[in-house]
């Protein structure tokens, strides 16, 4: 029932000794549970009778993907704004010291998804803090740490419903 | 809206569902909640829209997804709303918000498109430029280069905001 994938669909970022072998079962598993994951005592149970597995195989490949850094966690994703406040900022730090306040800027718990853009503005992160207070307090204290001025675009407006993401996979 | 088991319970299980056979009931020991009540209350939580999604997170760079665009255009305010939803539509964009314009930074939609490579992402903007007939605007691509930090939003407990240090 579960057909093998071609192999080049996987293509590790840098070839590990220790790379996980793709199986149709962690196929499934990253393209077709990123919604809608049961909400019921044995979830596990349920997705495994869905793939004709065992519970054991789903939790085994689930933790493979998890520990091989395919998959971040099982969980839920939150709006923006429902638990405390967030914002986008944008920095333009000169390229010899964008790799120091990069990694100031990572030190702190408030900051998620800190990336490199091709942009003068070259420095993008979310801040998510508990309230507007301490949201502010952080940039200035980014400021202040840096010496470069933070640009702060906060969220007027979400049209995206996510769904998950389509691996673009040919369905077994 | 939720309350605080709500909250305390969402701060708990972002960070990840345990691999074992009972998840939620491992949920509720850590959080003296029965396992009916964590169903209950994430199954309330997913109607009300206060959890998007409750599934598989994957990691889009690790599965062969390198590109990484962020488009940004600035958009006639009363055309937003519409044009916004209309890009969200496209099956390649992975996000789309309006954020506000600054004076250093005249831009106020977003949207990102996750793509195997640089080529394929700049074929679809361009579809996608053309369908929705936005290639007057002002506009700018701003490919990923290094990530530094990637996780998950974490939200902080009411109860202990996270200190501020400096």
């Amino acid at each position: 029932m579960l057909t093998p994938l071609p192999s080049h669909l996987f293509t590790p970022e840098q070839p590990l000794s220790d790379a996980l072998q793709i199986t149709p079962l962690h196929t499934r598993l990253l393209n077709d549970f990123q919604r809608d994951f049961p909400l019921s005592p044995r979830p596990y149970l349920e997705i495994a009778e869905h793939l004709g597995v065992s519970e054991a195989d789903v939790l085994t490949a689930l933790s493979d993907l998890s520990e091989q850094d395919y998959i971040s966690r099982v969980g839920p994703i939150i709006p923006p704004n429902q638990m405390g406040v967030s914002t986008l900022v944008a920095m333009a730090i000169p390229p010899e010291h964008l790799q120091r306040v990069a990694d100031q800027i990572s030190a702190r718990p408030e900051v998620n998804h800190n990336y490199e853009r091709e942009h003068r503005f070259n420095l993008w992160f979310v801040l998510i803090a508990s309230d507007a207070t301490h949201l502010q307090q952080v940039l200035d204290s980014i400021d202040l740490e840096t010496g470069y001025q933070t640009l702060s675009l906060p969220l007027v407006d979400e049209f995206f419903i996510d769904l998950g993401f389509n691996l673009d996979l040919p369905h077994v | 809206m939720f309350d605080a088991r709500d909250y305390e319970l969402l701060a708990h299980v972002q960070l990840g569902l345990p691999l074992c056979p009972r998840p939620y009931e491992a949920v509720g020991t850590a959080l003296a909640m029965s396992e009916q009540e964590v169903l209950e209350r994430l199954n309330r939580l997913k109607q009300q829209g206060l959890i998007k999604r409750l599934g598989v997170i994957v990691k889009h760079h690790r599965l062969g997804y390198r590109a990484n665009a962020m488009i940004v255009w600035n958009v006639p305010e009363h055309l937003i709303k519409a044009l916004g939803q209309r890009i969200s539509q496209f099956s390649f964009v992975t996000l789309c918000y309006q954020r506000p314009i600054q004076p250093e930074w005249p831009y106020n939609l977003y949207c990102m498109i996750h793509g195997k490579d640089r080529q394929t992402v700049l074929a679809q903007l361009e579809q996608l430029n053309a369908d929705c007939e936005i290639e007057h605007l002002e506009s700018t691509v701003l490919f990923s280069l290094r990530c530094f930090k990637q996780r998950g939003a974490r939200y902080q407990p009411i109860d202990k905001p996270a200190l501020v240090h400096g």
